[in-house]
């Protein structure tokens, strides 16, 4: 009889102490949390969201696909992070930093009494573990390339239990930026591993819960393979409200694997998932008709960080066995006919058409929502079919009487804009440009590819001969765009693999971009960068056309619900999140 | 006798749906690579006959649609000024059967309206239009895949059904092979060696043959069947035996038999085809934008808010759903008769 009580009430403690492993800590002696002032919650309840596709692992170090770092990001956090509300950087576990007059020594104190989920404390030892794992090359962070500044890798250095120090090879403007999302991570827990030349293998998403710690609001709780991953409650994270109550207030955060936007917009329809992002006009447009009804709420936040653009083929073709494009190429490659191209493109009606008006026409690489460092003075020609035969007549072309465009050896002009099938807003666009381009007498034809093979032509074999693509979106400052402006860069699309820069304008586009890179001043920043978008929109490299705006939902009841433009847009601030059965307003509802 | 009528129907449902996509350029109102950027997913126009006046009109008329303010996508009429329907119309410029210059349309209004007898779609292109000059290529297509498949299967059938052995048993196996191999995943697969530009004409081409070189099987094995059994006739020992020529046998005896089959697959074959040209257009292997075809028609009904909110989107597919029921009526019918007929 005995025997039964004790195991009755064994069982019944476990439970418990199942309950209340998720439950939050109270705040220890000699901790220092960094206190929020989001209005104060209530604690309880999950939130659902919806995914395209799975992750593919739980390695902040090894993760590049974005559904694997959208659930990364609710388990880790980084030393300094950028608001995405503010776009400005705040403390993190970092709670303060200093850089030397000389801009090449970064010092960051880190907060005291940290703990991982699992319990253990946090300290230097793991800041200078998690960089080295990141700057290993034998591990291909794909992160790896943010920390060179200067040609080489940032150099980390314990000063002592609760201090590291950086040190720069240059002088660089944005320092504090570079640690966004730069992930700290469980030295204890990976060191091994580390040591075995397995890194890059740990951390699967079959890996258990236990061998799993993170300093984010949440901690891995379970992985249904093809159907979602549960996160739970971090008992220890070290954010807490005014009030001291320790943040997370919800649960559980639960994602689900769905398979493609539709999917994701029915689940949404349906009341199974809470939030939802990245939503494409049309199925804004649908899911706003019944809002009201549905309880649930969408917002506009105004235009992306994105640019959509048309670009042509300008790559060095000698070596390859491609004469058909070589000919083309000399169009292509006079700046008068990339004018006419531009100027006879109908902006208005991408917006309208593709974009549902939910989306900006754009002339520049700097969307308008970005506002410290767009270029105010940037010109916006409106369409004008006149102003792009003046151009074409100027640079040598001429009409057939039947209407097509012919070059001055006779040539017709036609060409393909290659797309990839997988995104339908951009398949409209091209059908659009088709159409305002036949105007002009060009006979253009649209080439839907598969997004791999679309990759393929454009960076490896460079057998295309127009494409539309899209770029941006990462961070607000120029930094992270150096890749594409400067004459070496990896995503430099329209002409790759420079050695030198091919024109007086792109060597002095790279002279700026360098420059901006290393001034430590905004305000001399803001004026080289004006310069090189100013030479960027004047020399057309890519005909600018749209930028979608960000477009988002969530349950009424779901409260602190403030979605950014930066991703992630919808749960950057996941551990202020709460549900309030009263209807709270909420700011930028539309 | 029952038959005959029904037969009669079938056929002349046929007959008007064929006839209207052979005149396509004259029966449609507008070109279908026209794009009204400013009616994107209009609905279809509603033709009135009394005014807001009250008064009849003989001639019906439409108003102009306007986009609501605010609403995405929805429409209000614009009520005041009617636009009659007119008749043998000046519209676009056009080519019949690629040689007549004309811009003779059946039908119409004046500018500024719009008549869109199957609403528009996401350019604000007349979806009526476009089925009609899609039907085109998908019916040329799906025709000439039969006439290519029934011959090939006609030529491989009598062949090895004649003369039976070693070309019998490989041409068997050839034919095996074909009805095992899943082609769709193959034509997928195909799609990126192809060149990036490929002519209209060479994407016929090569949609007609595609389609055309997967479907000879079924009925090389079916006039097989009818040929050997046909070559056992005593008629034809007895020719034989008169010093024929196996060429003679075959055109004066055995030919005939396999007419039954030939017009049954025929009619069956034609839709199936049509259908499958309808699927390679709709995973994009077919004519690229801005010709118009069925299967390109019905895959902008791919996305979920197109599927649920733009009901006209379907209209191919009831142009689809009365051809297919049409053809298999014909052959239902075809097969009873001859049937009957050589028993």
């Amino acid at each position: 009889m005995r025997r039964w009580i004790y195991l009755i009430a064994l069982s019944l403690a476990c439970c418990s102490a199942q309950a209340a492993s998720s439950s939050p800590q109270p705040p220890q002696h000699g901790e220092e949390l960094k206190i929020t002032d989001n209005p104060v919650g209530r604690y309880g309840g999950t939130l659902a969201l919806a995914q395209r596709s799975e992750p593919k692992t739980l390695n902040p170090v090894t993760a590049a696909d974005a559904p694997s770092r959208e659930v990364i990001g609710s388990l880790v956090a980084d030393l300094i992070h950028i608001n995405r509300s503010t776009q400005q950087t705040e403390p993190a576990l970092a709670k303060s930093w200093s850089l030397s007059k000389d801009g090449r020594v970064f010092t960051v104190k880190l907060r005291r009494g940290t703990r991982f989920s699992d319990g253990q404390p946090f300290d230097a030892d793991d800041v200078v573990f998690s960089f080295q794992a990141y700057l290993d090359e034998r591990i291909h962070s794909p992160q790896r390339d943010l920390l060179i500044v200067g040609g080489k890798p940032l150099q980390v250095q314990k000063v002592d239990q609760f201090t590291v120090r950086f040190a720069l090879a240059q002088p660089y403007a944005a320092a504090e930026r570079i640690f966004d999302n730069i992930a700290m991570l469980p030295r204890h827990l990976l060191e091994k591993s580390y040591q075995a030349s397995e890194f890059s293998t740990t951390w699967g998403l079959t890996t258990s819960p236990a061998a799993i710690a993170g300093l984010g609001p949440f901690c891995l709780k379970e992985y249904v393979a093809g159907q979602k991953i549960v996160l739970q409650r971090n008992p220890y994270y070290w954010k807490a409200d005014r009030e001291k109550n320790r943040l997370p207030y919800l649960d559980e955060l639960v994602f689900l694997f769905v398979g493609n936007e539709d999917a994701q917009v029915i689940r949404f329809q349906a009341g199974e998932t809470d939030v939802i992002s990245r939503l494409s006009a049309d199925n804004y447009a649908l899911l706003s008709k019944e809002a009201a009804s549905r309880g649930v709420e969408m917002f506009d936040l105004g235009p992306s960080l994105e640019y959509d653009f048309l670009t042509f083929n300008l790559n060095d073709l000698q070596a390859r066995n491609l004469e058909n494009i070589a000919a083309k190429q000399v169009w292509f490659q006079d700046l008068r006919f990339r004018q006419a191209v531009s100027a006879a493109i109908d902006r208005d009606s991408i917006v309208k058409l593709v974009y549902a008006g939910h989306g900006s026409s754009l002339w520049g690489n700097v969307s308008p929502s970005n506002k410290f460092w767009v270029d105010g003075a940037l010109p916006h020609p409106p369409r004008s079919l006149e102003r792009a035969r003046e151009l074409l007549k100027s640079a040598g072309f001429t009409w057939r009487p039947d209407g097509q465009l012919v070059d001055s050896h006779g040539r017709p002009v036609e060409f393909s804009i290659v797309t990839s099938t997988s995104n339908a807003q951009r398949m409209k666009m091209a059908t659009l440009i088709q159409d305002d381009l036949s105007k002009l007498g060009m006979n253009v034809h649209v080439a839907p590819l598969e997004f791999r093979a679309l990759l393929d032509r454009v960076f490896q074999t460079y057998d295309y001969e127009a494409s539309i693509m899209a770029l941006g979106g990462g961070d607000a400052d120029p930094n992270p765009e150096m890749n594409v402006w400067l004459s070496t860069g990896g995503t430099h699309l329209w002409h790759l693999g420079e050695s030198k820069p091919a024109s007086g304008w792109e060597a002095r586009l790279d002279q700026l971009m360098q420059q901006q890179m290393v001034e430590l001043k905004y305000k001399e920043r803001k004026r080289l960068y004006d310069q090189a978008q100013e030479i960027i929109a004047g020399n057309v490299p890519c005909i600018f056309l749209a930028t979608p705006d960000v477009l988002v939902g969530a349950k009424k009841d779901l409260a602190n619900f403030k979605p950014a433009i930066l991703e992630p847009t919808t749960l950057w601030n996941v551990e202020q999140l709460y549900y309030s059965p009263e209807n709270g307003a909420r700011p930028g509802a539309k | 006798m029952r038959n005959k009528t029904k037969l009669a129907g079938a056929i002349a449902v046929l007959l008007s749906l064929h006839l209207a996509v052979f005149l396509a350029q004259f029966l449609a109102p507008c070109d279908p690579a026209e794009q009204n950027r400013d009616s994107p997913f209009a609905p279809p126009s509603r033709l009135h006959l009394v005014d807001v006046r009250g008064r009849f009109h003989l001639r019906p008329f439409v108003y102009r649609w306007v986009e609501s303010p605010g609403d995405f996508h929805q429409y209000d009429e614009v009520r005041d000024r009617e636009y009659p329907l007119r008749f043998l119309v000046r519209g676009p410029q056009y080519r019949f059967a690629g040689m007549i210059r004309s811009n003779l349309h059946l039908f119409g209004v004046d500018a500024p309206a719009q008549i869109f007898l199957a609403g528009a779609d996401g350019y604000g292109r007349d979806q009526f239009s476009r089925i009609l000059y899609g039907g085109q290529l998908s019916l040329a297509a799906g025709l000439l895949a039969a006439a290519a498949s029934l011959f090939l299967g006609l030529l491989v059938g009598c062949i090895s059904g004649f003369y039976g052995g070693w070309i019998d048993e490989s041409a068997m196996r050839l034919v095996e092979l074909f009805l095992v191999l899943p082609w769709l995943y193959l034509l997928l697969a195909v799609r990126s060696f192809l060149p990036l530009r490929l002519s209209a004409a060479q994407t016929f081409l090569l949609l007609v043959t595609v389609i055309g070189t997967i479907g000879w099987a079924r009925p090389a094995r079916l006039i097989r069947g009818v040929v050997l059994s046909a070559r056992e006739r005593t008629y034809v020992t007895a020719s034989r035996g008169f010093g024929a020529s196996d060429y003679y046998i075959l055109r004066r005896h055995v030919l005939p038999e396999t007419l039954a089959v030939l017009l049954t697959q025929a009619a069956l074959l034609i839709p199936q085809y049509v259908v499958a040209e309808v699927t390679l257009s709709f995973l994009g292997l077919g004519l690229s934008e801005p010709a118009p075809s069925w299967g390109g028609l019905l895959a902008n009904l791919q996305q979920y808010n197109v599927l649920v909110s733009y009901w006209w989107m379907f209209a191919p597919a009831l142009a689809l759903v009365i051809l297919s029921l049409g053809y298999l009526k014909v052959a239902n019918v075809v097969h009873e008769c001859l049937q009957s007929g050589s028993v």
